[in-house]
């Protein structure tokens, strides 16, 4: 067993199975409404004991949740306007978005999905760079060096080795660096996956492989993607601990990811961490999830919602005072409503550049292409002068 | 004592690695490698795999943010000692051998690209990079593009690629035409000792992602080269740019020969043998597949009014399909016959001895030049 691994785990006074599996029952600290559950059954075995995050932690957690929720519905609104190609909306899972965000400091990467918008914008990145993909206007919008915030992955897990890599050369360069790399329940299928926790293993890496299980790879049910006996299970197998945590509940997500950090900081690293929540939309405006999904099953999930049991905390603990709540509304409105005038703004990208970033200097022959596009645009111009 | 048969012994010997003989991985290579000697190999004859040993050592002797990683680098120094030396020299940090997972290494690559390194990675063989492609085609060659500039990945991946030396299945393809038709990434296939060194220099050195294809069955050729005085060369920025400059390899009058990598020999002993009996025939060494040197190209055929074109990968939907198409959209007023290619046929790579029926030679060469239908 690795040597980093059982010092981490002394400290819990834990054995290394008992730090590698992760609990009997996932990590639950609020009940759907609200209400603390009782700390013994908060996560009551050993080395899975988590400290409650505190008040003024939950409390920006809870603003950037309430614009992640914002957010979410003002881009469903702007596609079904017209305003943008596409959204995959994270609707419901809103707490694993910012929870995975906020776990991070400055100096963290985070390597998102394209579902991970929310996360993306919790990180610091402006909601009209983030939308350039979506909108159709190019590939990706932000840099990702400016937030340590990498770009959306489309292709499914891929990015999880690109975090092993940034994550490596961190370590080689003597920085403070942990990555947080999220993906879906779907995509621990693919074989990306498996390199990048073994690799991330084998290296020792600062890495938390962040799982949202949201029970769907589009309309495929998780049951047929896996029988392991939960996702976090997986983790053993590579030597790293895994734990499994709701989803839907930011203060357990808190004390999870907290730890999960803290041990990747202090060289107990990497870790699998999944979140079991649930995508309350389709999987994009494009999809129709009447054809495999109960609309029971889904208005279950709605007494679950992330934010209003945070909210009901907070409410019950006095910790939101109506003033409160009306600055982090307005907040999130002026955000959405900056996002609106940008995305209500029409762009016309220029043809010439889609030549000039295929490489860091164009080839001869790019420039011959450039060129007879050129050509053939101002021939269609003058045709449309006369 | 053992009681094995010479032959016994020498297939238990080619059977920890597909069956290429030991000659061509290197196994007899001088101790200790040229990484090792900090100073480079006296001038002289010089073989390809020192010049590349070489290149990979200077690389990163002059840049610490080269790394050097992939599967048997390190200890080992590479199934083909290429990387001999190196994690001796520089350290475990530096050059290190990762698990065995191809999509893996390519993946690592770009996020320690990502944050400052300059990774060459290594595929043991052409066939067995396959498993990147992934992380070739829709990360590497793309995240430039879709980053609209903000991030570079200077990654070099060395591939040795092609036949000739007797390697079993998946050990022998040539896999170019699938990477050179990929937008963003950079092509290169060195013919010579001293384009090995001075080719790999400038693709480690390259901001763009580089596919650096090495003909396996060069490794062990020597040439004369002076690979102290090509580095001070490079390094002090005397020495020519290779980057999208063909090669003249022979000069010739009749017809040219266009060919890159493992057939610009072949192709250089067919205009010798040509030569013999009078016709006179120019040899082009493309050296970078991309970018192309069409002007090179096109000033050669232009002269000369026919070409061939040679290549070991099958025909079909190829790099030399694309030659071909390029020269008579840009010389058709020049050319006096059609352009003829001499590819491998279009069927997977065949067995060791099969092979030779496989691989481009100097008599398919000089048919095809027969067949350019001569004026005189």
């Amino acid at each position: 067993m690795d040597e980093t691994v059982t010092r981490a785990t002394s400290g819990f006074g834990i054995s290394v199975e008992d730090y590698l599996l992760p609990a009997h029952e996932r990590i639950q600290m609020l009940h759907e409404d609200g209400t603390l559950l009782p700390e013994g059954e908060a996560g009551g075995e050993p080395g899975h004991r988590y400290p409650r995050p505190d008040d003024a932690r939950l409390l920006a957690a809870y603003e950037q949740l309430v614009l992640g929720r914002r957010i979410n519905d003002q881009n469903a609104a702007l596609v079904r306007q017209g305003r943008m190609a596409v959204y995959p909306s994270s609707h419901g899972q809103e707490a694993c978005q910012v929870a995975a965000a906020v776990a991070l400091g400055e100096q963290d990467w985070l390597f998102p999905t394209y579902r991970d918008t929310v996360a993306v914008i919790s990180r610091g990145v402006d909601p009209a760079q983030v939308m350039t993909n979506f909108r159709g206007e190019w590939h990706q919008g932000y840099d990702p060096h400016e937030h340590r915030t990498s770009i959306q992955s489309t292709p499914l897990t891929t990015q999880l080795l690109h975090a092993v890599g940034v994550a490596h050369a961190a370590r080689l360069r003597g920085e403070d660096t942990v990555v947080l790399a999220m993906c879906g329940d779907g995509a621990t299928s693919e074989g990306d996956f498996h390199e990048a926790l073994n690799f991330a293993a084998v290296f020792h890496l600062p890495v938390v492989f962040f799982v949202q299980n949201n029970g769907y790879a589009i309309s495929v049910p998780l049951a047929q993607q896996s029988v392991a006996p939960s996702l976090a299970h997986k983790a053993v197998g590579y030597g790293m601990a895994g734990e499994r945590v709701d989803g839907n509940d930011m203060m357990a997500l808190l004390a999870v990811l907290d730890r999960a950090v803290t041990l990747c900081r202090e060289g107990g690293g990497p870790l699998l961490v999944e979140a079991e929540t649930y995508r309350m939309q389709a999987h994009t405006n494009a999809d129709d999830d009447t054809r495999y999904r109960q609309r029971e099953e889904v208005s279950s999930w709605q007494a679950k919602d992330p934010l209003t049991r945070l909210r009901s905390y907070l409410d019950a603990r006095g910790l939101l005072t109506e003033e409160q709540q009306e600055r982090i509304t307005e907040h999130a409105e002026a955000v959405a409503a900056d996002l609106r005038a940008a995305m209500n703004q029409d762009v016309d990208p220029d043809p010439m550049e889609l030549f000039e970033h295929v490489f860091t200097e164009p080839t001869p022959q790019l420039r011959e292409q450039q060129q007879r596009l050129r050509d053939e645009l101002a021939r269609e111009n003058e045709e449309a002068a006369r | 004592m053992s009681t094995q048969s010479p032959e016994a012994k020498q297939a238990a010997k080619q059977a920890d690695f597909g069956g290429v003989s030991r000659q061509a991985r290197g196994a007899h290579i001088d101790r200790p490698a040229p990484a090792l000697r900090h100073e480079a190999p006296p001038a002289g004859p010089t073989t390809f795999a020192a010049a590349l040993n070489t290149a990979l050592a200077d690389a990163m002797e002059t840049d610490p943010s080269v790394l050097v990683l992939g599967e048997d680098v390190g200890k080992l120094g590479g199934v083909f000692r290429i990387t001999d030396g190196l994690q001796e020299r520089f350290g475990k940090e530096r050059c290190f051998d990762t698990p065995l997972a191809e999509s893996g290494i390519a993946g690592m690559a770009v996020g320690l690209a990502m944050n400052g390194m300059r990774p060459v990675i290594e595929m043991q063989f052409d066939a067995f990079a396959y498993p990147s492609l992934e992380q070739v085609f829709s990360h590497i060659a793309k995240m430039h593009n879709r980053t609209r500039g903000r991030v570079k990945l200077p990654i070099t991946i060395r591939i040795p690629y092609a036949g000739g030396v007797g390697g079993v299945e998946h050990h022998a393809d040539s896999s170019e035409s699938y990477y050179a038709h990929t937008p963003g990434l950079k092509v290169f296939t060195p013919a010579t000792t001293q384009d090995a060194y001075l080719m790999l220099r400038e693709a480690i050195a390259s901001d763009d992602p580089v596919i650096f294809f090495e003909p396996k069955k060069m490794y062990w050729s020597k040439q004369e080269a002076d690979l102290s005085a090509l580095r001070t060369a490079y390094e002090d920025g005397s020495a020519p740019r290779v980057e999208g400059c063909a090669r003249i390899a022979r000069e010739g009058s009749d017809a040219t020969l266009i060919a890159y990598g493992p057939s610009v020999p072949t192709a250089v002993a067919a205009a010798e043998a040509a030569a013999e009996d009078g016709t006179s025939l120019e040899v082009i060494d493309l050296r970078t597949l991309v970018p192309l040197d069409d002007a090179a190209v096109e000033a050669s055929v232009r002269r000369t009014g026919r070409a061939v074109v040679i290549s070991e990968a099958p025909g079909f939907a190829s790099v030399a399909a694309e030659i071909v198409a390029r020269v008579q959209e840009r010389a058709f007023t020049s050319l006096a016959s059609p352009i003829k290619r001499v590819t491998g046929f279009d069927i997977p790579f065949p067995a060791p001895k099969l092979e030779k029926y496989q691989i481009p030679s100097v008599d398919r060469i000089l048919d095809a030049v027969d067949e350019l239908t001569w004026e005189d």
